[in-house]
């Protein structure tokens, strides 16, 4: 018998039920928490931890979804990518839902595109190998968590010889947007609850600057309630001690430095691209990251140049997600949450993906709205 | 973001894969990310089909301690407000 | 003839040596052989009627497969409108090519499905279209059952009723997830696929006053509660921790991001029953081999607001609510 259950341990009611009395006995000013990661937003909704917190301890949902902040110009790649029957488009989860300019990849594959949705990135590579004649595209999302993985299956291309595996990378880097949201001075923000498995692989040490820079404590916390409730205690606890720290609440996990071997494998392929457009944000310099110009055979942007629009979008009039992202405004505060968005019909990138925060509020939140 | 879960490393084998179990539920998993050896027994964390680090059961077991201790000062302390009522 | 063939739907030779060599043969009952176009039925009663169409992939799966689907599926429907199941008719459409075998399998497993709640396949019909038309085979199938147990109804629920499910949900959702090409997850899940009408009408037997009762299929436990508070106009209050998941549902529903009880479930039944019959419910329902894990997990709380609420054990709630869009594993 294992001495830790890692997942039931850290949703324990006792427990969390009494990290919720502590911080009540201890609170004693208002705080105002971004916790930058959707997962982290996923399990403050799913668990009503907001309901069991003092009332002027108030989080502010980040920039953390890897698929809301994907800007329309970047989806309609990928739409135009699937026009040509020749080209099969690989891609993770939700991604397929995101409204582009005109369609979705889901619409797309209803037409009977070549339109394929893994669990693992590394699938795309027994996907080219089974349609030797098609160009098959791996488009790439997310953060400093999944962007090891595309370096693997590119190492994996390279080593192997596949000749039909192409990438159109849209990975993108966790502190440059939070610089970009506290340099932009609109947002009012005291601590952050930092990345649980972006920090796996970079480690703590990327937020040193942040707290450096913007005076701001940091707690790196693990996805489970348990993990969030102590991670809000030691921000409490930061200020009632006047200090102001990177700390690590999920140590099971996370350490200073990181998986070495993962960022290695990261600076191998990957350079930084000198300005991303983030959809709600706009565009932040080196935000986002490309293929070294050594790889540009395997580059999707660079192979099917021709074929790619390359006209920037606004984003819909009506939709505040910039405003969400950046922490200035609540879901509530839309004037089309709800009503003309939602899940099935989604306006906004926070509203597509499962974990962005009008998504997350639409699902688990209407409790506050209702009582 | 990343959804990622604790899972138990049941095998490993030859070509830089193994197989873990998530609550029952098992699937083959990429070691390619991983620095540090892996073992049966391990617990990981996966993420996409890739793991991505070993779980610490020292650590995890500390954090534990601390809930434990934050549990019985509220106990103690709830204690101690009853008997201060008894004796006003 | 190893597969399927356009001809087979012909209306010819070939569609009447398939009848006779593989429906008739499993199917046998005097009302079918006798052929005609329609089935000729003598009830006297009031009668339940239910249509469903069945599509499933992989059409083979841990505990059923489509032909077993579509039999309990249309049972069940009946049952829970408290109607003993007695005839049905099966359509099937199959993509050309489709091996025979397959068919056969299915249509085996049909029959089998059939006997269990004594139920007749009376009429059926077999189209065959062009490859790609379809994924391999889709089963209509319709039922008609005798109503033994009147005015079940989805707009009963009254404050202070109680919410009972007959065992673990999600399993046959989460059996099929783990099955489908590009996430081939290894796991014992099995789907709970199976007729209930025997299940059903020992509950009646005891003479328990039913209020509602649903099974639970697409959209899962939520679908059904949502629905239930919507027609009767109520706040439903759910005991999160109440809930009966079996661990490697959970786990499949950890890897990819999902909620057990948005699964879709294929053998079990939700109750609402009053207060002072729960006790009984219970006690029959675990009698029953069906029903041995039947758990009661929440109450009507109030009239008025049609909403269900999720209660955690340390005192936050927060809205079920309704399934939608497509089940797509999240990747962050």
């Amino acid at each position: 018998m294992d001495k830790v259950d890692f997942i039931k341990d850290f949703r324990d009611s006792k427990r969390i039920k009494a990290l919720s009395d502590i911080i009540f006995k201890e609170a004693d000013r208002p705080i105002n928490i971004m916790e930058i990661c959707g997962g982290h937003t996923h399990t403050i909704m799913k668990y009503g931890l907001s309901q069991i917190l003092p009332s002027f301890i108030n989080f502010v949902h980040g920039p953390g979804c890897p698929v809301c902040v994907m800007p329309k110009e970047r989806i309609d790649h990928a739409i135009s990518l699937v026009q040509d029957e020749r080209n099969i488009l690989v891609v993770l989860g939700d991604m397929i839902r995101v409204p582009g300019s005109e369609s979705s990849l889901a619409k797309e594959r209803a037409k009977g595109k070549n339109v394929k949705v893994v669990y693992s990135p590394f699938d795309a590579i027994k996907i080219a190998k089974e349609n030797p004649q098609k160009n098959v595209i791996y488009f790439a999302i997310g953060f400093e968590t999944t962007t090891p993985m595309t370096a693997s299956v590119i190492e994996f291309t390279i080593k192997e010889d596949i000749k039909n595996l192409f990438f159109h990378i849209n990975h993108v880097l966790v502190p440059p947007p939070i610089k970009a949201i506290m340099d932009s001075k609109e947002a009012n923000i005291d601590a952050f609850i930092g990345p649980s498995h972006v920090s796996v692989i970079t480690g703590a040490k990327i937020y040193d600057d942040i707290v450096k820079s913007y005076g701001t404590p940091v707690v790196v916390s693990g996805f489970e309630p348990v993990d969030v409730m102590e991670s809000v205690l030691r921000i409490v606890r930061q200020f009632k001690e006047g200090r102001r720290e990177v700390e690590i609440q999920y140590s099971r996990a996370v350490n200073f430095n990181g998986n070495v071997k993962a960022q290695q494998l990261i600076d191998k392929y990957f350079t930084t691209r000198e300005s991303f457009r983030w959809r709600g944000i706009g565009d932040i310099p080196y935000s986002g990251l490309k293929l070294k110009e050594e790889f540009s055979y395997l580059d999707a942007e660079v192979i099917f140049k021709d074929i790619l629009p390359s006209k920037q979008i606004d984003d819909h009039k009506l939709c505040i997600c910039g405003d969400i992202l950046k922490g200035t405004a609540k879901p509530y505060d839309c004037k089309v949450f709800a009503k003309t968005c939602s899940p099935e019909n989604p306006l906004g990138a926070c509203m597509v993906s499962s974990e962005g925060a009008c998504a997350a509020y639409y699902k688990y939140g209407k409790l506050e709205l209702t009582l | 973001m990343c959804l990622s879960i604790p899972s138990k490393v049941e095998e490993i084998t030859e070509d830089g894969f193994a197989v873990v179990d998530t609550m029952g539920v098992k699937r083959k998993v990429s070691l390619h990310l991983m620095a540090e050896s892996v073992n049966i027994g391990d617990y990981v964390l996966i993420h996409v089909g890739y793991a991505i680090t070993k779980l610490s059961e020292e650590d995890a077991l500390e954090s534990l301690k601390i809930y434990e201790e934050i549990i019985h000062k509220l106990e103690e302390e709830e204690r101690a407000e009853i008997f201060g009522d008894l004796d006003g | 003839m190893r597969e399927i063939l356009l001809s087979h739907g012909g209306g010819g030779k070939e569609t009447q040596k398939l009848i006779k060599e593989l429906f008739l043969k499993h199917f046998s009952n005097p009302i079918l052989d006798k052929m005609e176009d329609s089935a000729v039925l003598e009830i006297n009663s009031k009668i339940a009627f239910t249509t469903d169409s069945f599509t499933v992939s992989p059409l083979f799966f841990k505990g059923g497969d489509i032909g077993k689907l579509a039999i309990a599926g249309t049972v069940n429907d009946l049952a829970v409108m408290g109607a003993k199941p007695l005839y049905l008719s099966c359509s099937f459409i199959i993509e050309e090519g489709f091996p025979l075998k397959d068919l056969e399998k299915i249509v085996e497993s049909m029959a089998k499905e059939a006997k269990k709640s004594d139920v007749q396949i009376v009429t059926g019909d077999t189209k065959i279209v062009p490859k790609g038309s379809v994924d391999g085979i889709f089963i209509n199938s319709s039922g008609i059952g005798k109503v033994i147990y009147d005015g079940i109804s989805a707009q009963n629920l009254e404050e202070g009723d109680c919410i009972v499910i007959s065992g673990t949900v999600g399993d046959h959702g989460a059996c099929v997830m783990a099955q489908r090409e590009g996430i081939e997850m290894e796991s014992d899940i099995e789907s709970d696929c199976e007729s209930l009408w025997d299940m059903v009408e020992e509950v009646i037997k005891h003479n328990i006053k039913i209020r509602a009762m649903r099974d639970p299929t697409r959209g899962g436990l939520s679908a059904v509660l949502n629905e239930w508070a919507l027609s009767s106009n109520v706040e439903i209050e759910i005991e999160e921790d109440k809930i009966p998941v079996k661990p490697e549902v959970q786990g499949l529903c950890e890897l990819l991001g999902f909620e057990p009880y948005s699964l879709a479930n294929e053998g079990k039944i939700v109750f609402c029953v009053d207060n002072k019959d729960v006790e009984k419910l219970l006690t029959v329902l675990k009698n029953h081999q069906k029903g041995k894990d039947a758990t009661l997990i929440g109450k009507v709380i109030s009239k008025g607001k049609p909403i269900v609420i999720l209660k955690s054990p340390y005192g936050t709630g927060r809205v079920m609510e309704f399934p939608s869009g497509e089940l797509l594993p999240r990747i962050c």
